[in-house]
């Protein structure tokens, strides 16, 4: 009986060994002559460059200079580091940090905050929950514009619903943007409403990545709920949580539309953040200058951020 | 890799936490809904004080974001809001295709060809998506001045292109460390070029995770205000910043007008986040988790 067989398994094995042997051979010369990157990147790079990379330089170079961009036959007179000196010493472009400062760390603390509660509502199966989360994923389909000048309704202290929800209590009209710190309260609630279902998107991908034995295997083992979370989940979940943390604070450190719709900076310059701030002094006062020093500064501070976000990816596919 | 069966898709939720859910995300809606129905209330009813939730509903304002009437009240205009509809819709689908060709193309070459300073590279061109627009604009809008091609068409495709594209390249390099490489090598084995390679074999593999990165772009594109603001002319304009000349009206901000473009301009983005909400929650990430 064997014969055939032995022959035919010798025969099996003797395919198998060439396959390997021409699999390995291939990935080897794979790699050698894998092709250079270089033709296939370049035109995405050219088109960065463009757009990107090139207005940067002419940004980093005007910075040194006085220069109007509304007067383009005065010539540039040189300042050297005068416009950063300038602005470093100006008590009112520490304000406007401050007040960035401030907005970011309310607004992502409670986008946070919403979203990880949303996530908690959101991350099992239920009849209708495409609809239901339709609901809240709603609000960052918006553009800002819309969501900002309607805000700006809500907050009208004669027509808006705001005032109309206090005027019962205090018998008076209530104005949100009144004052310095119900105007940037406002403000960060428009923003926190606007974005927290971005968050709830992060920690529910975040979700998906627990498996599920591990969370029967804390129930087999009668672990506590809390324990649970700290021990099985909250792990799973850290990296998407730094990212939404980071990406949020990037983003809301360049906002804009919001605040321009909503208060435009008032009362005062109590709600001026880095944003509106290049943009008076770019587009108002067309003090070109000044205006790219103050984005170089800006830039600065992002690629310190992005830095850090770099690594927690880095970190979360190392952990993966 | 393994399938690993992940926890929340096993377990359906309880009657309590749907119905939490639901209020939940009802109360959530309320400013949406509060804008549609805007859209169809009367002036009167728009500003009526306390706010009114039921009134006769009204289809003026509709007709209205596209219609005026002549100061002597013979004649029909046109707002011009027709094309700024036009705009968003060829702006936005323009800029993402570039962004998506542009950035698949590169990807490839991050994903699988041989490139010294890897991380290099992906790191800038990750900045380049983190820096605020509005530093951005000061020197594109001189830049453009200069050019000649400040409102043109190709000015703002171009820069929605380039603002697309460190996502798009980010995304879909995500996608392709994914595949599988034995089929590709096969090919490669064969002769296949790579750009080959990179059109048969890998995009068909990742339909999803063109429509993730495509939609995520989509979105921004299609919201965006600051550089529409900023490199458009009167001809290029999209809606978004077509939206605030109303506010901006010299007879006060009509609301309803307001409410009507804001709901139509919402329409297009609700259907295709409806449809592709798988994927719009993989695009939040960047790409980053793992599937």
């Amino acid at each position: 009986m064997p014969a055939d067989e032995v022959s035919t398994v010798r025969g099996g094995r003797g395919v198998s060994n060439e396959m390997a042997a021409t699999s390995v051979n291939s990935s080897e010369r794979g790699s050698a002559s894998l092709a250079r990157a270089g033709p296939f990147i370049a035109p995405a790079l050219a088109a960065l460059c463009a757009i990107n990379a090139l207005p940067f330089l002419w940004s980093i170079g005007v910075s040194f200079f006085h220069f109007r961009a509304d007067r383009m036959n005065t010539p540039p007179r040189f300042l050297g580091l005068g416009n950063y000196l300038d602005l470093i010493t100006d008590p009112d472009i520490w304000e406007h940090f401050t007040n960035t400062g401030v907005m970011i760390a309310c607004s992502v603390s409670i986008q946070l905050v919403v979203g990880a509660g949303l996530a908690f509502l959101f991350h099992r199966r239920f009849p209708g929950r495409r609809w239901v989360l339709m609901l809240v994923l709603t609000p960052m389909l918006l553009s800002t514009v819309a969501v900002g000048t309607f805000f700006s309704l809500f907050y009208d202290p004669t027509f808006g619903i705001v005032s109309a929800f206090v005027r019962p209590f205090t018998g008076a009209a209530f104005a949100p943007l009144g004052t310095p710190f119900s105007a940037t309260a406002s403000l960060v609630a428009a923003d926190a409403w606007m974005w927290s279902p971005f968050v709830m998107l992060l920690l529910l991908a975040g979700l998906e990545g627990v498996p599920a034995y591990l969370v029967e295997a804390a129930e087999v083992d009668r672990a506590s709920n809390w324990r649970r979370f700290w021990t099985v989940i909250f792990p799973a979940i850290r990296g998407v949580l730094l990212l939404a943390l980071l990406f949020r604070t990037i983003e809301s450190f360049n906002m804009f539309d919001l605040i321009y719709t909503i208060t435009n900076g008032g009362p005062g310059t109590s709600t001026e953040s880095v944003s509106t701030e290049i943009y008076d002094t770019a587009f108002v006062l067309f003090e070109s200058g000044r205006a790219s020093a103050l984005g170089n500064i800006s830039v600065f501070v992002v690629i310190v951020l992005t830095r850090v976000y770099f690594r927690a990816i880095r970190l979360r596919k190392e952990a993966a | 890799m393994e399938e690993v069966e992940s926890f929340p898709t096993r377990r359906p939720a309880g009657l309590g936490r749907t119905l939490v859910a639901a209020l939940v995300g009802l109360v959530y809606f309320f400013p949406v809904v509060w804008m549609i129905l805007a859209a169809f209330k009367t002036r009167a009813d728009a500003l009526a004080t306390p706010p009114k939730l039921f009134f006769t509903p009204t289809l003026e304002h509709f007709w209205a974001s596209f219609h005026r009437l002549s100061a002597d009240g013979a004649r029909v205009l046109d707002t011009g809001l027709e094309r700024n509809f036009a705009n968003s819709i060829g702006i936005s689908l323009t800029s993402v295709g570039l962004a998506l060709i542009l950035g698949a193309i590169a990807a490839y070459g991050f994903a699988r060809l041989r490139l010294a300073g890897r991380d290099y590279y992906m790191f800038y061109i990750l900045v380049l998506r983190m820096v605020p627009p509005i530093t951005a604009i000061v020197p594109l809008y001189f830049l453009f001045r200069v050019t000649g091609l400040g409102g043109s068409y190709a000015a703002i495709v171009l820069v929605y292109t380039a603002f697309n594209l460190p996502f798009a390249i980010w995304m879909l390099k995500s996608f392709m460390d994914e595949l599988h490489l034995p089929i590709e090598e096969a090919a490669r084995l064969d002769g296949s070029s790579e750009m080959k390679i990179l059109w048969r074999i890998c995009l068909p593999q990742m339909r999803a995770g063109i429509a993730a990165t495509a939609i995520i772009a989509f979105v921004f594109t299609w919201n965006d205000f600051l550089f529409s603001l900023l490199l458009t002319s009167v001809d290029t304009r999209t809606v978004p910043v077509a939206m605030t000349r109303v506010v901006g009206a010299d007879v006060g901000v009509d609301w309803g007008v307001f409410a009507a473009i804001g709901t139509i301009y919402l329409l297009p983005v609700l259907l295709i986040a409806f449809f592709l909400q798988d994927q719009l929650t993989r695009g939040a990430t960047f790409g980053t988790v793992p599937r």
